[in-house]
This record gives C-alpha cells, sequence and structure tokens, in this order.
C-alpha cells in the first residue's frame, strides 16, 4: 500500500501497540521457555541427588503407587521404582542427546549449506539437490532405519538423530550464504586476498549467525522429540538406561491400570519441547524481525 | 505451463534418482549387507556364502550392481520379504489402504479446521483468539504424538470406552460406519500435527494477501467485506497452501506410522516398523524407497495442481 | 445549487508505537459537479490519505478520522463519514469511485478481467450475469480497449500496464459514478500510455458528466487536466486556485518552488532557473510552529512566520494562500 506507507514516513517501521504487545508476549514466552529449559538442565543434573530415591531402587512392596498417595511424589512403576528419579535420569539421557545431537547436526549442516551456498555452481547444485532428496524420506523412516541397523547406543542414537535433522540448517545456510556472498564486504575481502575458508567463516557465517541460531535451537526440540520417538519405538535408547521414550514404551502395557507412567515422561518431553520452541520462536523474533510473518 | 510442469518433472525425476542412489547406499551399508539373511542359517559354510554371493551378483562392480538393482525396480522387482517370500511390492501394496486413509482424513481434517483457524487468526490479528490458536499450535506441534494417542486411547477407550483401541474395524463388523468409528481416535491423533501446521502456514499466506492491492480494490468497488475477504483473499490465499500440502507429505507419512504403532493400525508404518523387528531387510528398504518415492509423486500432483489453479501459470 | 463534495476540516490521524502520525490535519474543500479538481503534493503530504478518507477506505484499526465529508448523491445530503457501513458500501463503486497507482497490483490474479468489472457492476445492480458481463464488454470498448468481447475472458496478466488502467477505469465507472477519484493512476506507467490515460479520462468526463479529484505530484499533469488545483503540504491545503491562476501567480512560497522545480527543457524560451526546494518534507509527528513550511522558506520572518498556523487568505477571486507574506512574495517576486 504505497500510498499509506508514503503518509507515514515515521511510523511505517514501528510496529503498532498491539503488535508491540504480541511482540513482548512472545518475548515473555520466551523468556519462560528459557526458564524452564534452566529448571529441567538444573533439576536433571542435580535433582538426582537431592531427592531421596534412587531411580535404580526396586522397591516391589511399593509397585504401582499412584501419585501423591504415598512416599513416592509422582508414584513408582511396576518395579516400584521412584517415577521423578526416573523422569529425571532419564531427563538427564533425553537432554543429552537432544543438546549433542542438535550441536553435530548444526556443524554438519552449517558446513554442506556454507560449501553449497559459497561455491554454488555445480557442487551447489549436487549438493543441494541432495539435501532435497534426504528430506524425502520421512524422517521417522528414515530414523528407525538407520537405528535399527546400528548397535544402540547413547552415542549411536545421537549420531543417528543428528543424521536427520542436519538438512534444514543446511537449507538454512546455504541461502544465507549464498545471499551474502554477493556482498560488498565479501568481495572486499576477496580482493584482499583471504582465503575462502576465511571468507566463510570469519565474514559470511558471522553475518548469519541469527538464523543458524534460531534454527539450531529449533533443532533442540526437535532431536528430544525424534530421540523420544525412536525410543519409545524400541530402537533408541535401550534399558536399563533410562530415556523418557523408553518410559513412555514401558507404560505402554500399563496404560488402564497405572497411566501415571505414562502421563509425567510425555509431560516432560512436551514441556522441554515447548520450551526450546517458544525459545527459538522468540529468537528469530528478536533477531530477525523480518522473518516474523506470522 | 508445459514448461514449467516439465521443469518439475524433471526436477522431480532428478530426486527419484538420488534417492535410489542413497536407497541403494543404506542397503549396502546394512551391517552384513544382502547377505545377513544367510547369517543366521546355520551349516552355512564360507564357500556357501562365498557362492551366494556370487549367485547374488555381489561380487560385481558396485556400479554394475546399482545398475542391475535399479532395472530390476523400475521392472516392478523390489525383492522378496524374508519373512514369507512375498514380492515386497505387493505387500506394500496390500497396506496402503488403511494408510492413505488415514492420511487423507487427517488432511481433510486439517484444510478444513485449519484453514478455519488461519483465516480467523489473520483477519483477527493479535486478538485474544490469534494469540490462543498461534501458542496453541506450537504446543501441539511440541507433543510427542505417540504420546498424544495413548492419552487419546486412556480417555476415550480405557475411561469412557467411547472409541476402539485400535485397528482398521472390528471383526465380524466391517460397515462403513464401523471403519469411521475405528478411524476417529487416530486421525485425531494425526490430525493434531497436520492442523496446527496448516493452520500456522494459512495464517501467514492470508496475512500477505490481506495487505495486498487487489484486496484494496476489492473494498473500493462497495464489496461486503465478506466477499472481500473470502472472495478474493481467501481464495488467493489458498493457491500457495497447494504446493504447502505437498511439502507436508513426509511429516504427514512420519505421523502415519507413529499413529499406525499406537492404534495397531495395519498400515504401511507398522509394516516398516514390524520389519524392521524381524529384520526383513527388503522391506524394510522397500518401504523406505516407497516412502521417498509417495513423496516425490505426491509433491508432483501439488505441483500439477498449483499449475492448474493459477491461472498465471495455467496461461502461459 | 450546493456543492457535491464539501469536505469540511478532515482530520486522520494513525496511532503508532512512537505516538501520533496526523497525516492529515484539517483539509476544508469543495468540488462541483462536473469538475476536475487536482490534488498536488509531494509523498507524505497527506493527499493519498485524504483521498482515502473520502473513500473510508483508511484502516479500521489506529486509525482516527474526524470531520464531516458532505456528499450530495442527487437531492439528498449526507456525511459519508457517518454513514453506517451498509450505506457506505453503496456508496463505494456506485456513487463515488476510486483508480489506484499501481494497475500491476490492484487486480486480483486469478480473477478474469470480466469477472471482476462484472463483480463490480452486480454489486450494486440486480441485473443477471450474463447482462453484466454486456456491460463490462461495453465498458471496455469504451474505454479503448480493443476486442473488448475477448478481453473478458483475459487475466490480469495478459495485459499491459496501461491496458490494465484502462480496465481498472473501466470498472470504476461500471456504475456511473458522481465522483471519480484517481490516486496517481499514471505514475507507474510510460509516459506515452500516461498521455493516452489522460486523454481517455478527460474524453470520459466529457461524456459522463462526472466531477474527479486526480492525485498527483505531477505539475504538467495537473496542467493538462485540471479546471482547479489544491497544493497539499504537512497534512494541510496551503494553496487553492484555478489552474491557471495558480500557474501564472503561484502566491505560497511552497507552490512557487514547486513550479521552479519543473525544469525547463525548452531552450532559450525565457530561461528560468532551476530551482529545488531546499530542506525535506518535515516529519509529521513534529512539524514545525506556525507554517509548517518555514524552515525551507526562503521568505521566513522569524517572529512572523513560526508564530501561528497561518489562516487560508484569499488573494484573488477564488484563490487561497496559506501565507502570511504573501503580498510581500508576490512584489518581491515579479
Amino acid at each position: 500500500m504505497s500510498d499509506l506507507a508514503a503518509a507515514l514516513p515515521a511510523a511505517r517501521e514501528k510496529p503498532r501497540r498491539s503488535r508491540a504487545l504480541r511482540r513482548f508476549l512472545r518475548h515473555r514466552l520466551a523468556i519462560l521457555g528459557a526458564i524452564v529449559i534452566a529448571v529441567l538442565v538444573l533439576g536433571t543434573a542435580f535433582g538426582p541427588h537431592l531427592i531421596p530415591y534412587d531411580d535404580l531402587h526396586i522397591d516391589i512392596r511399593h509397585r504401582f503407587q499412584a501419585p501423591f498417595l504415598g512416599p513416592h511424589i509422582l508414584g513408582s512403576d511396576q518395579l516400584g521404582r521412584d517415577l521423578l528419579a526416573r523422569l529425571l535420569m532419564a531427563g538427564r539421557v533425553s537432554l543429552t542427546v537432544g543438546f549433542s545431537a542438535m550441536a553435530l547436526s548444526t556443524v554438519f549442516g552449517t558446513l554442506i549449506g556454507a560449501t553449497a551456498g559459497y561455491y554454488g555452481g555445480w557442487l551447489g547444485t549436487v549438493l543441494m539437490r541432495f539435501v532435497d532428496a534426504v528430506l524425502c524420506f520421512p524422517t521417522i523412516f528414515l530414523l528407525l532405519a538407520l537405528a535399527a541397523f546400528v548397535q544402540p547406543s547413547v552415542l549411536s542414537i545421537t549420531l543417528v538423530v543428528a543424521a536427520t535433522a542436519w538438512m534444514e540448517v543446511a537449507r538454512v545456510v546455504e541461502g544465507q550464504v549464498r545471499a551474502l556472498r554477493d556482498r560488498d564486504f565479501a568481495l572486499a575481502a576477496q580482493v584482499l586476498g583471504a582465503s575462502d575458508t576465511w571468507i566463510v567463516f570469519r565474514e559470511l557465517l558471522p553475518n548469519a549467525i541469527a538464523p543458524i541460531v534460531v534454527a539450531a535451537t529449533l533443532n533442540v526440540a526437535r532431536a528430544i522429540l525424534l530421540e523420544s520417538y525412536v525410543s519409545f519405538l524400541g530402537y533408541g535408547i535401550q534399558p536399563p538406561v533410562p530415556s523418557w521414550g523408553n518410559m513412555l514404551e514401558n507404560a505402554q502395557e500399563y496404560l488402564s491400570t497405572a497411566p501415571w507412567l505414562a502421563i509425567f515422561p510425555g509431560l516432560a518431553i512436551t514441556l522441554a519441547v515447548t520450551s526450546f520452541n517458544f525459545l527459538g520462536d522468540g529468537l528469530r523474533d528478536a533477531l530477525d524481525p523480518r522473518l516474523d510473518i506470522a | 505451463m508445459t514448461r514449467y510442469l516439465v521443469h518439475r518433472i524433471g526436477q522431480n525425476l532428478l530426486l527419484l534418482w538420488i534417492v535410489s542412489l542413497i536407497s541403494f547406499a543404506v542397503l549396502h551399508l546394512a551391517p552384513g549387507g544382502p547377505l545377513a539373511q544367510f547369517a543366521l542359517v546355520p551349516g552355512l559354510t564360507q564357500a556357501d556364502l562365498a557362492r551366494i554371493a556370487h549367485e547374488m551378483g555381489l561380487d560385481r562392480p558396485l556400479p554394475v550392481q546399482y545398475w542391475e538393482w535399479f532395472s530390476r525396480v523400475l521392472r516392478g522387482d523390489w525383492g522378496r520379504s524374508y519373512r514369507d517370500s512375498q514380492p515386497v511390492l505387493s505387500v506394500i501394496g496390500s497396506h496402503l489402504f488403511a494408510t492413505f486413509e488415514l492420511m487423507i482424513t487427517s488432511t481433510l481434517v486439517a484444510v478444513i479446521l485449519g484453514s478455519w483457524i488461519g483465516v480467523i487468526g489473520a483477519i483477527r490479528r493479535y486478538s485474544v483468539f490469534d494469540y490462543l490458536a498461534t501458542v496453541g499450535a506450537m504446543i501441539a506441534l511440541s507433543i510427542p504424538t505417540f504420546w498424544f494417542g495413548l492419552v487419546v486411547i486412556y480417555l476415550f477407550s480405557v475411561t469412557l470406552g467411547w472409541l476402539p483401541a485400535g485397528n482398521l474395524y472390528t471383526i465380524g463388523n466391517g460397515s462403513f460406519f464401523d471403519y469411521l468409528h475405528h478411524l476417529i481416535a487416530p486421525a485425531m491423533v494425526l490430525g493434531l500435527v497436520t492442523v496446527a501446521i496448516w493452520s500456522r502456514y494459512m495464517r501467514a499466506s492470508m496475512l500477505e494477501v490481506i495487505n495486498q492491492d487487489f484486496v484494496r480494490t476489492a473494498r473500493a468497488k462497495g464489496l461486503s467485506e465478506r466477499r472481500v475477504l473470502f472472495g478474493h483473499a481467501v481464495r488467493n490465499a489458498l493457491l500457495p497452501m497447494i504446493t504447502i500440502a505437498g511439502l507436508q507429505l513426509p511429516t504427514l507419512l512420519s505421523g502415519a506410522l507413529v499413529a499406525e504403532t499406537v492404534f495397531t493400525w495395519p498400515g504401511m508404518g507398522r509394516l516398516f516398523l514390524d520389519s524392521i523387528g524381524y529384520r526383513d531387510y527388503p522391506m524394510v528398504m522397500g518401504i523406505l524407497m516407497f516412502s521417498a518415492v509417495l513423496v516425490l509423486l505426491g509433491n508432483l500432483l501439488a505441483d500439477l495442481g498449483y499449475a492448474l489453479a493459477d491461472p498465471r501459470i495455467r496461461l502461459t | 445549487m450546493t456543492a457535491l463534495l464539501d469536505v469540511h476540516d478532515l482530520r486522520v490521524r494513525f496511532h503508532s508505537d512512537d505516538g501520533v502520525v496526523p497525516a492529515v490535519n484539517g483539509v476544508s474543500f469543495s468540488l462541483e459537479a462536473g469538475e476536475t479538481v487536482a490534488l498536488v503534493g509531494e509523498s507524505g503530504s497527506g493527499k493519498s490519505v485524504t483521498s482515502l478518507a473520502i473513500m473510508r477506505l483508511t484502516p479500521r484499526s489506529g486509525c482516527e478520522v474526524g470531520g464531516k465529508i458532505l456528499f450530495r448523491d442527487g437531492v439528498e445530503r449526507s456525511d459519508l463519514l457517518a454513514l453506517p457501513v451498509e450505506a457506505m458500501r453503496a456508496v463505494r463503486g456506485n456513487r463515488i469511485s476510486m483508480i489506484f497507482q499501481e494497475p500491476m497490483t490492484s487486480l486480483n490474479p486469478v480473477k478474469t478481467v470480466g469477472e471482476q468489472i462484472a463483480e463490480a457492476i452486480l454489486c450494486h445492480r440486480a441485473i443477471s450475469r450474463a447482462a453484466a458481463l454486456d456491460r463490462a464488454a461495453e465498458l471496455l470498448d469504451l474505454v479503448g480497449i480493443p476486442e473488448p468481447r475477448k478481453r473478458l475472458e483475459n487475466y490480469p496478466h495478459h495485459m499491459s500496464g496501461g491496458m490494465r488502467q484502462r480496465a481498472m477505469i473501466a470498472m470504476a465507472l461500471s456504475c456511473e459514478p458522481a465522483l471519480l477519484i484517481a490516486d496517481e493512476p499514471t505514475t507507474a506507467l510510460d509516459v506515452t500510455v500516461q498521455a493516452q490515460i489522460l486523454e481517455l479520462l478527460k474524453r470520459l468526463q466529457e461524456r459522463t458528466g462526472m466531477a474527479v479529484v486526480f492525485i498527483t505530484h505531477n505539475l504538467g499533469v495537473v496542467a493538462e487536466i485540471a479546471d482547479r488545483v489544491m497544493v497539499m503540504y504537512a497534512g494541510r491545503i496551503v494553496e487553492q486556485a484555478e489552474v491557471r491562476d495558480l500557474f501564472a501567480r503561484p502566491r505560497m512560497p511552497y507552490t512557487r518552488g514547486l513550479l521552479r522545480s519543473v525544469p525547463n527543457l525548452v531552450p532559450g524560451r525565457g530561461r528560468r532557473r532551476f530551482e529545488a526546494v531546499p530542506g525535506n518534507v518535515p516529519d509529521p509527528m513534529h512539524l514545525p510552529k506556525g507554517c509548517s513550511f518555514h524552515p525551507r522558506c526562503q521568505h521566513f520572518l522569524p517572529g512572523l512566520c513560526d508564530a501561528a498556523l497561518p489562516a487560508l487568505d484569499v488573494t484573488e477571486d477564488g484563490h487561497l494562500a496559506r501565507c502570511v507574506r504573501w503580498r510581500e512574495v508576490a512584489s518581491v517576486e515579479a
């Protein structure tokens, strides 16, 4: 609307009252997300030392205790193990896998994307077509196929999850690098004789950091979710190592008699994933308002 | 339009080829590779294995193996299941109905409900409805689908007894309503994610359209707000959604797998999971590649649909 | 006979996070039937917002419109700003029509031209769809589009910019409005096409007897097409006159500046100096005290021009100027 835009020279780029409110609220959600994440990380790291029960302690006399009705705050499972303790220990695993997979997939995705974006030409096309092709496989199918082929361990599952999560990062980075490559500051660096590696890592990527950070944050959410899926389906983290996903798998059997065994791990996953999503969304809004189309 | 379509078909064929390369690579990288099935058979000596390997062409150069495998694939020979020696493709085929039923229902729900939420959210931007819808969508996308499935089963089957806990239909029944009855819970579970995604995209598309000049022209003509919004804005906002629908296919298939698992639904996803359990590699690879092919076909259909729907492409 | 359009003290304010932006600050003018009035000004002067306010097409939230816009429809006069929504819709596209600057984006790309014109007709006339399409073809012919029947089936992207603008004009004229508001309709077009469109508008106006408010920043166009001119600056009218009078005797320094900014490309013919008006259009949220133009005016007199907002003074018959020093300015420049 060019005429209205001309009529609001000062107001044009400033959001209206309600949009600012909304941005603040979203920031509040992002802050909430960050707080919850911090609580989760601290809780899973130090919590097990603070609560009276050990996650491995089997107490058949108090099995299937419902939450709040006995000594176990969140109840106990079929072996009498304290649910809260198990949740916290499982949280360590799930969060570790989430963060590590994010780190790996972000690094790998950035490398692929930067290479494709910077060199362009046939190399870029080949790489991006490869990314497109991998994206054709439904994530969980790919995840399961890969997970089934490896010996399940925290490390291998992390690798497998990372292997299915790098593509989006690659796309984002490729787009950014390709756009920035032809900007004056990059050309100036070239003229000065800087090596390609230097240009990519010291000039281009720092300018693309915002979308990478956003993608990485959202990737943690994704990784946690994917780990839970693969563990739930039995091909991820194997018992006795607890993860939120395999706790749910265990809980399926007792759904009608002890539903809390399923509800709490699921809530934990939802809480973690939602927090990372809120944080990532808030970051996206804060770091580059132009990306905000929602 | 032909040029656009030819270009899209070309792109998809290229991707199809790369998909086949990836599938082949994964097939050969599987522990034990194509010989894994024989690892468990007692009494096979190294010489026997070597002979079998030779017969299967495994000692030929990789590109040759790929070519032979690929030609077989093109002819429809995707190997045979280890479990019952049935041709992979026909086994997949027999499970497709269940999966498609789920996917199509869920997509319909997503389009109707999601569009409504997205359009209203865009029209009443920043209202309470919009805020709740946006936050709700984000939470919905964070909930593990299988957990939601368990919750739904607990609520509607175990506690309330309204819905069956799984399966395509009740044995002995099999009427249309029975099928429908069984479809509700899994479609609802799959729908959680699809509705959330669709509503967000629809809202974004609608917002973009609402600010365009031709909407202002429509108002200047004296059209009622309803006509402006639905006859002009929504109509144009739906166009890019066709492409989005195609792009959502992988997510839809993934979600279907999870829903099928939780609801013991006899679809392709569950077949995949079972096959992995049985180490039925031909089946696993077959389904993996089939799913990618489905995605590509779906995208092609979406491209075709878009080309037909947008007069700027249809008539150039 | 009362005027067709009587605008009284129109004020339009936008609410942004940084405060209130006054886009239109008390604009008053009237328009007779059959007249063509040009609304001239730079970007940000408030000319487009004025026209949108008349049509009540300003955004619904964050925008305040005050004042009165009296429109005479036949015998009755009503205040457009006070009309209920339904009544206003009956006016839009029917009694008052508007065409816009960008023909490329002002038409819906997925509907045929015929459909869009017919829609404008069917909205206000109870006729059949076939009859509406017939009328649409007639209108396309009227605006000089060859093979009008065939063009009905065309989509906007099949047409050139000039043709699209003609189609927009056809659509605007479809219900025979008493007033046409043209917001810079030729700015986005090539010069030769511009001339054709102006010619078309003049012809149509003679034929239908409608009044036209023509918004532009191009003084050449003003000379071509207007009977009367109103110059706007910082949301107010600063000068108003018959077109010839304005060009011959511009009274307000801003107008003089505008006229002098038009380069004289005919060499040797009483060569004037090419002068740009120094400075920039003021920020609407921080308008200068007194006369809004004074920071850029070479006739500025401290204590006088920045003391209070000048009223519109009558300089000659039918000529108004918002300048306290217009007499001195006239004698200096003479």
